[in-house]
């Protein structure tokens, strides 16, 4: 990103470039009206941010083209990508894609040097020069917006991701001192990880006695995994809370025997159901033997 | 540093107040085996909220105070262990096995409460 | 892929029981440094204090380094315990489950390996020990 933030690295004859490119400047200026519709009508031709209304991207469109403009004026782009951001924020939860981010600029590219060809085409020496000039600015120009906005996107779909993970996996409170824990789906071992973290905090936070940990909505762990289970039970044991895990599949049980759990340190119940019955009935004694951890 | 032993009630409290060495958890461990007979307390609080790290000697103490303490008539509980320290003595295969642990120093106390109330029952 | 980068590190000389605190609070501090999660510092933090109390126990003086490592894609921190103590005679023995000779647990040198991500160890009657760990820091799979 750094080797485009500046557009001063043009070809030789930086003077005679520099000169050139205030002249385009000049032409856009002046052209401005006319070239920004002649741009938002090929954007709408080519079906492109269907998902904004005709005001709304001639709103944007103006706001593009004048930043476009003051990049090849100031021949910075720090404003262009500051734009580049801004713009990806409001438009990536409307649901735009990349394709049609990448399209407009390359249309507004396309309309520009129409415009150029049509100024300049009576010289064609001149009108190569010009080119010349404008494509590299153009180029670094479309791939500073283009990668502005996948950059935005990429941070968006790993905040979305962070949430489904903290969503996916609630720590629930039934009734004091009682936490339930209902697993669904796969299990990595950065979620796992994850899960024992937020579990043993919600422990201390809740000050829970019982902890009901459901898995019948995952289907299989491997060893790696099952072995965090088993880490979590013990973690939970020594912050003074048993750990009751229910709805074990056939396939995670022989998981789990495979790698040799010591099943006295697990307690394990059928089904949810079952296992909140045994939980009540654990904090229905005064005070639950810790120590032992074990259901007798 | 010296460990502070508290006496409430027919309780002894220990509250480790800062990163122990071996040396003072050796100490804490004589001077609770010793003071539990001397004070005649039926019951034992170690409270290692303050710990960030207990590896296998901190563990290994732990229990050789619960197993000594139990041997001198009284009950031990750990409290406050904190959720990452627990989760570290896990990984390491030192989950204090038969030692009783409690969220904290209330829950700890009533726990030896209880305890004392079933067995004068 | 070579040898990742060290970007960072710090000798602690074990000599005395304060020692193991030291190493095990500037290991501490220099995971959390490098952006391991603060679960994953203390997993680092007791792997230090069991290195640094093998070097007291059984060579009575010794090294601990700390350093963090970086390659290309990911970052990380390694241990270096090293002493010139008496050695040990059989490793495969000592990184058992359950195998000491000092009466304590015996978890020491299994439960390090069980801590971190690689494990090397390298000994040799009467010339010293050399213990290696590494662990990286936990990223999302993308």
């Amino acid at each position: 990103m750094d080797a485009l933030q500046t557009l001063d690295a043009l070809p030789a004859s930086a003077d005679s470039t520099s000169a050139l490119l205030r002249e385009l400047v000049a032409h856009l200026a002046q052209n401005r009206t006319q070239l920004r519709e002649e741009w938002v009508r090929r954007i709408t031709e080519a079906k492109l941010l269907t998902a904004m209304s005709r005001d709304e991207i001639f709103a944007e469109a103006t706001s593009v083209y004048d930043s476009y403009v003051e990049a090849l004026e100031t021949r910075t782009l720090e404003a262009l990508e500051r734009y580049a951001q801004n713009l990806s924020e409001r438009i990536i939860p409307r649901g735009v894609d990349t394709n049609e981010v990448v399209g407009i600029v390359l249309l507004l590219r396309d309309v520009l040097a129409r415009s150029l060809f049509a100024k300049y085409h009576t010289d064609s020496a001149l009108l190569a020069r010009v080119l010349d000039a404008y494509e590299p600015a153009a180029n670094s120009i479309a791939i500073t917006v283009a990668v502005g906005f996948v950059r935005e996107r990429e941070r968006v779909i790993r905040e979305q991701q962070e949430a489904i993970r903290e969503l996916s996996t609630p720590v629930l409170q039934v009734r004091e001192r009682l936490l339930i824990l209902p697993i669904i789906g796969l299990i990595d071992p950065l979620r796992a990880r994850q899960l024992t973290e937020q579990l043993l905090r919600a422990i201390r936070a809740n000050r829970a006695k019982v902890v009901v940990i459901d898995i019948t909505g995952v289907a299989a762990m491997d060893a790696n995994v099952a072995n965090h289970l088993v880490l979590t039970v013990e973690s939970a044991r020594l912050l003074g809370a048993i750990v009751i895990v229910t709805g074990l599949s056939p396939e995670i049980a022989q998981t789990l025997v495979n790698i040799g759990v010591d099943l006295g340190k697990m307690n394990t119940v059928g089904d949810l159901q079952g296992g909140i019955e045994e939980a009540e009935r654990l904090l229905g004694y005064k005070v639950v033997p810790a120590g032992e951890g074990q259901i007798v | 540093m010296e460990v502070p032993i508290l006496k409430q009630g027919p309780y002894l409290i220990a509250s480790i107040q800062d990163a122990l060495t071996d040396a003072d958890l050796i100490q804490l461990r004589d001077a609770l085996v010793e003071k539990v007979g001397r004070l005649r307390a039926r019951g034992v609080i170690v409270d290692v909220t303050a710990l960030d790290v207990m590896d296998s000697f901190a563990t290994g103490t732990l229990r050789d105070i619960a197993d000594m303490i139990r041997l001198r008539g009284a009950k031990t509980v750990i409290v406050g262990i904190q959720p990452e320290v627990a989760f570290a003595m896990a990984h390491m295969g030192l989950s204090l096995e038969g030692v009783i642990t409690s969220l904290d120093l209330e829950e700890g106390l009533s726990h030896l409460e209880h305890q004392v109330k079933t067995a004068s029952r | 892929m070579g040898e990742p980068l060290v970007a960072e590190e710090t000798l602690v000389p074990i000599r005395s029981e304060t020692d193991i605190v030291t190493a095990r609070q500037n290991g501490r501090q220099l995971a959390l440094r490098l952006g391991f999660s603060s679960a994953h510092a203390t997993l680092v933090a007791t792997a230090i204090s069991e290195l640094a109390r093998n070097i007291l126990m059984y060579a009575r003086s010794g090294t601990v380094l700390l350093q963090g490592v970086e390659n290309a894609n990911r970052c990380g921190m390694v241990i270096v315990a090293e002493d010139e103590g008496p050695g040990i005679a059989d490793i495969s023995q000592a990184i058992q489950d359950g195998f000491s000779t000092s009466g304590r647990l015996g978890l020491g040198l299994p439960g390090v390996r069980r801590l971190m991500d690689d494990f090397h160890i390298e000994s040799q009657s009467g010339a010293g020990t050399r213990v290696r760990v590494r662990k990286w820091i936990e990223r999302s799979v993308r």
